[in-house]
């Protein structure tokens, strides 16, 4: 069993929208896993759901073996959230919200820990702040510094990225790879992909409620992902030639290139049968470029299947 | 029981009480003090006596008790509404916490402040009256308790409160005229018979007149009923408060 086991989880609100369909997962500790799906998918009902902030109507799910309704406490202690929305109280100094946090986890006050915390998030020179004074990218920090105050195992980032500038999101990330490194186990939701292929180890797809895959990134993407080769030419072309056009290839922008789009993983990739039909063609190559489908595409694809 | 979290929900509330210490020690001391100059000096000047008590000494434990009975619930409601409303109560939420620390926390946090609110009146009252409290452990367990019950109840509204307007309804339309009723400024003896019997069903009347006789030693009803029904009440708010735990009413998806 991973330090996360979902089994089985549907969430219905009362108006009758069923946002998690008997969803079920596990989470390995100390890796990185992304969440991606379209807006009201059910991301971020699932991390609330295993939070506590949200009550599951049927399934169970544990965190480090406890059970979230029966043995809350312990399941919780493990378990920092870091949430979508910058829920701060305004008027309090940045140390004073960490240190409140600390507490209502049940930890006593340690403030060397808390002193290389804010230190390891670049909080520190404004630990005395108000939270109302700092930037957005500096709340968030902050809220990050109040998911890790008790020292949990299992860390929640509800999409920490989202509306923050690309300089921060690389901040982000380091901080999310630090983390990783002292062995929290994070569980990320985010619309872009980027992100989620920049960090995480496992992917998982979520689209109206269910889980479409789950699955180690690296792959996932040599599973999935489909290769283009890029054949530029010496002289532009206004159409494909009648010959290429059947074994599939296409024009590139501007006519300077054709495109051959095939599967990295199979046995035969037709490559050597397509150069030679551009040779029998009497077509002039200038260059080759080979280039892997990024999960953007994987993902769109996906959802578009089951949309 | 997760005494650490009881502390830091209670330091927290109170943190932002000591944030705005002055306004909430001047605001009671002029206002008490006006009470005691249009009702004390103006109005009490054409009354005598009330039950063999100076008209501005009787009227001092229905000061108190106005003043206590409008802080504790409403600390108590803006206490746990303002998490509600600016989002942080995800934390409390997700945190290992029971129903009943959460509630520790927050209601013995403005129980505290009313309490601070209600000897700062007392405070006041001696330097304008002549006062001596017949039953000083009596009017400090009295006082205790409406803290509790009355910030039990605004806990109550915090929570079903969905907006601002919300949160101030009960105390204004509710628990103000109850008060001004309930036999503040005057004896319950005072009104026809009739009004008499329809007093009797506020249950404010009950906590004035036992607070009225730890003072002065004369009740409107007897003390073993104001005890009665100040149990009634806070056993009644903490049944409410553990059914909105339970269910997740207002609080949880």
């Amino acid at each position: 069993m991973g330090i996360v086991s979902v089994q089985n989880l549907t969430k219905s609100y009362d108006g009758g929208f069923t946002a998690l369909k008997g969803v079920s997962l596990e989470i390995e500790e100390g890796e990185i896993i992304a969440l991606l799906g379209p807006n009201g998918a059910g991301k971020t009902t699932l991390i609330s759901t295993i939070c506590g902030i949200t009550r599951p109507t049927s399934g169970t799910v544990t965190v480090g073996g406890y059970d979230i309704i029966t043995a809350y406490r312990g399941a919780r202690n493990l378990v920092g959230l870091v949430p979508q929305e910058i829920s701060l109280e305004p008027f309090e100094k940045v140390i004073n919200t960490v240190r409140f946090s600390r507490g209502l986890f049940g930890k006593g006050k340690d403030d060397a820990y808390l002193e290389k915390l804010l230190r390891q998030l670049s909080l520190w020179d404004k630990k005395d702040s108000k939270v109302m004074t700092l930037s957005g990218g500096m709340k968030r920090r902050v809220l990050i510094a109040k998911a890790l105050s008790h020292e949990p195992r299992v860390l929640f980032l509800d999409e920490p990225t989202a509306g923050v500038d690309v300089e921060l999101r690389k901040d982000m990330w380091q901080i999310v790879s630090e983390l990783k490194q002292a062995g929290v186990t994070i569980i990320l939701t985010t619309h872009y992909i980027e992100e989620a292929e920049a960090i995480a180890d496992r992917i998982g797809v979520i689209n109206k409620g269910e889980i479409l895959l789950i699955e180690d990134k690296d792959a996932l993407m040599a599973r999935m992902g489909q290769k283009h080769l890029r054949i530029d030419l010496t002289e532009p072309l206004t159409e494909v030639p009648k010959s290429l056009a059947k074994q599939g290839l296409t024009l590139a922008t501007g006519g300077h290139g054709l495109i051959y789009t095939f599967d990295a993983n199979a046995e035969r990739t037709g490559i050597a049968r397509i150069l030679a039909e551009v040779h029998k063609a009497g077509l002039q190559l200038a260059d080759l470029q080979t280039q892997q489908s990024s999960l953007e595409d994987i993902f769109v694809d996906l959802v578009k299947e089951t949309a | 029981m997760n005494f650490q979290a009881i502390k830091a929900i209670y330091f927290n509330e109170m943190a932002r009480f000591f944030r705005t210490l002055m306004q909430s020690f001047i605001s009671p001391v002029i206002s008490t003090s006006l009470y005691f100059v249009v009702f004390g000096a103006a109005i009490g000047s054409r009354i005598d006596e009330v039950e063999g008590i100076s008209y501005g000494s009787f009227i001092v434990p229905g000061l108190i008790m106005l003043s206590v009975m409008t802080q504790a619930t409403t600390n108590a409601s803006f206490g746990i509404y303002f998490p509600k409303f600016i989002g942080t109560i995800y934390e409390m939420l997700s945190a290992p916490v029971s129903f009943l620390e959460i509630t520790i926390g927050y209601v013995g946090a403005a129980a505290t402040k009313a309490l601070f609110i209600g000897f700062v009146i007392l405070g006041t009252a001696f330097a304008f009256v002549d006062l001596s409290i017949a039953h000083p452990f009596a009017m400090l367990a009295f006082l205790v308790l409406t803290c509790l019950s009355f910030s039990l109840l605004g806990f109550i509204i915090g929570i079903w409160a969905q907006n601002f307007e919300q949160l101030q309804l009960i105390p204004l339309l509710i628990i103000t005229p109850l008060v001004f009723l309930g036999g503040s400024f005057y004896s319950i003896s005072m009104l026809p018979p009739v009004w008499q019997i329809i007093t009797m069903f506020n249950p404010v009347v009950y906590l004035i007149s036992g607070f009225r006789w730890a003072f002065f030693g004369t009740s409107d009803v007897s003390i073993v009923l104001s005890l009665g029904a100040i149990t009634l009440f806070t056993g009644l708010c903490l049944a409410v408060i553990w059914w909105i735990f339970r269910t997740g009413w207002r609080i949880r998806q």
